[in-house]
């Protein structure tokens, strides 16, 4: 072997370390631009009219309450159906599932549901809840169809929270006579409540970003008030930040950049919400 | 004899002797468990069959050949015609791009996050990152209108900023956390003696990274970039909005075009129910579902595959 000498190797290893670093900077730099411009650009636009006011001229006045209420009651809808059905599959993969091939189909579909196209939830929801089951373009095909597309995330968490429960616990529950079921409900899912939240949490913010599905199945993009029931049609941020961004000609440039940087908000801070979750229990386990 | 069940075994005999009193509200509890337990099945089936159905009665009027391979989609004139090449190419330009960018940027980044940087940098890197995953997609498409599409437009010359090639720049973007949170978990499996032992025969750090650590990752990686591919083809709001929407197919991904996601959401909500554009969309989100299914399976392999590679 021809030895090099030291100082090319380490001048190669000098370079590729730079290459790596400039390869970072080119993740990090996006982000911060991104971020500033929109609140930079958005700022302006925020006042208290436009954050409770419902909108006029197309959306060129006025404010974007309806769109917000809208984005939150998607948010709540959706978690409503894939909380309890998430939480209540991981406690079946965790505590009741045996290794078969039942299992492996299950574990097989999360996978694959987490990989399934948005726009194709949107296809399966207008198909299956407005149009089969007749709940029309409505708050309530929307919420559910984003509770498809949420559950493989919620089970994953869920699943993953209990398997992190030590399972001494649950064999000295189950070895003093409580039942598999009193042993969930009373230990298992106390303990990993926090980590079903955080995944909660998480999904929320999800569906709060999520346009392609709800463009299909029952965002409007003007409603004069609020919708009354489930069953009513919805304005929701995503939507109207996409419908006022590529289809409003002459929209007031800081009236988008404000639906933006409201929408980022309310995204952003339900991540910050649920990394606070997770350290602050994270730092509990680690005091006991 | 007991010591030899295993704690699962034990809780059912356990839990055999305890089934002798009725406990009615238990057994509803847990028949529920086992339905939510195997509602991810029953959604995915759904999806195939909802798709299949409203899908395939396309090729009744549009054979397969001229669906796949027609290179017209005008979905109102006398007759109709329903080729989806164009949106077929779109989407292979678009994903080229973002694939070509954020490859060799997400590896290089997580090479640089687990093997060289200090703990202090990665602690300010690591929630860009998470940021960066947390923004929406219709976020990503209006900065890309706003900011990358007259960039773009000025730097290359060209007619109009709304491209491909913009369009994969932003994808690159949206790609790249899952690219370098998958490689990164890769490359932090390869075990520590690996490195040590190079070291020991005299490697510089680099030469580690290089010859032991990436190749001892190389199939987390590898499914790390099939993950990215898959988000890059499936992603919707981006491309309708920053793709620009042509209709012809692109020979250049400087070319305004119309990725296989923006042409289902730009035109289901003209379509008439059952009608044939929008048999032909639901046939597009089949094609959509079918490519992101085998990327999603193979990667799943390919990562099960690293786990057990190192696991002793």
């Amino acid at each position: 072997m021809k030895a090099r000498s030291i100082s090319t190797r380490q001048l190669s290893q000098r370079a590729a370390f730079s290459l790596i670093i400039v390869a970072t900077i080119i993740v990090v730099i996006p982000v911060l631009v991104i971020v500033l411009q929109i609140i930079l650009n958005g700022a302006g636009a925020i006042s208290w009219d436009f954050l409770t006011q419902a909108p006029s001229q197309a959306g060129k006045s006025g404010g974007i309450l309806p769109a917000i209420v809208g984005t939150f009651y998607l948010m709540l809808g959706t978690i409503v159906f894939a909380l309890p059905l998430g939480v209540m599959a991981g406690i079946y993969l965790t505590e009741y599932a045996r290794d078969n091939w039942l299992t492996r189909l299950i574990n097989l579909a999360i996978i694959n549901l987490a990989g399934v196209p948005s726009i194709v939830y949107g296809l399966f929801g207008l198909g299956i809840f407005v149009l089969l089951f007749h709940f029309g373009m409505s708050l309530l095909s929307a919420s559910l169809t984003l509770a498809c597309q949420a559950l493989a995330m919620t089970v994953t968490t869920s699943r993953e929270a209990i398997l992190a429960v030590p399972r001494e616990y649950t064999e000295g529950s189950l070895a003093v006579g409580a039942t598999r079921w009193q042993t969930i409900r009373h230990l298992v899912l106390p303990q990993a409540l926090p980590g079903i939240i955080t995944g909660a949490v998480l999904a929320m913010s999800r569906a709060a970003g999520e346009t392609a599905p709800i463009l299909v199945v029952g965002a409007a993009f003007l409603l004069p008030g609020l919708p009354k029931s489930p069953f009513e049609q919805f304005m929701a941020l995503p939507y109207h930040l996409y419908t006022v961004a590529a289809h409003v000609p002459g929209m007031p440039k800081s009236t988008v950049w404000g639906v933006a940087l409201v929408l980022l908000v309310v995204v952003l801070s339900f991540n910050v919400l649920a990394t606070i979750i997770r350290l602050r229990t994270r730092q509990r386990r680690l005091n006991v | 004899m007991l010591e030899q069940l295993s704690p699962a075994t034990a809780a059912r005999e356990v839990e055999k002797n305890l089934r002798r009193r009725w406990r009615p509200g238990e057994k509803f509890i847990e028949s529920w468990i086992f339905l939510a337990g195997i509602l991810t099945i029953v959604i995915l089936l759904g999806i195939i069959a909802l798709l299949l159905k409203e899908g395939l009665p396309i090729f009744l009027d549009t054979p397969p050949w001229e669906f796949f391979f027609g290179t017209k989609w005008y979905p109102v004139s006398d007759p109709p015609t329903f080729g989806i090449m164009p949106f077929f190419m779109a989407t292979l330009w678009v994903t080229l791009v973002a694939t070509a960018i954020s490859v060799p940027v997400g590896v290089a980044c997580a090479a640089y996050l687990s093997e060289v940087a200090p703990a202090e940098v990665r602690e300010v890197v690591k929630p860009i990152i998470e940021i960066l995953a947390g923004i929406p997609s219709v976020v990503m498409g209006f900065i890309g209108l706003m900011i990358l599409s007259p960039l773009v437009q000025s730097t290359f010359n060209l007619n109009t900023g709304l491209s491909g090639l913009t369009a994969g720049i932003m994808l690159s973007l949206m790609s790249l956390p899952i690219i370098i949170s998958v490689s990164e978990d890769a490359l932090r499996a390869v075990p520590s003696d690996f490195r040590q032992a190079a070291y020991a025969l005299g490697a510089t750090r680099w030469e580690t990274i290089w010859h032991v650590s990436i190749p001892g990752a190389l199939s987390g990686i590898t499914a790390a970039i099939m993950l990215g591919v898959g988000r890059a083809i499936g992603e919707t709001m981006t491309v309708l909005m920053v793709a620009g929407g042509a209709l012809a197919i692109p020979v250049s991904p400087t070319e305004p075009m119309m990725p296989m996601t923006a042409a289902i959401a730009s035109g289901i909500g003209n379509a008439v129910r059952g009608g044939l554009q929008y048999q032909a969309l639901f046939a597009i989100g089949l094609v959509l579902f079918v490519i992101t299914l085998a990327v999603n399976l193979v990667a799943d392999r390919v990562l099960e595959r690293q786990k057990r590679k190192f696991t002793r």
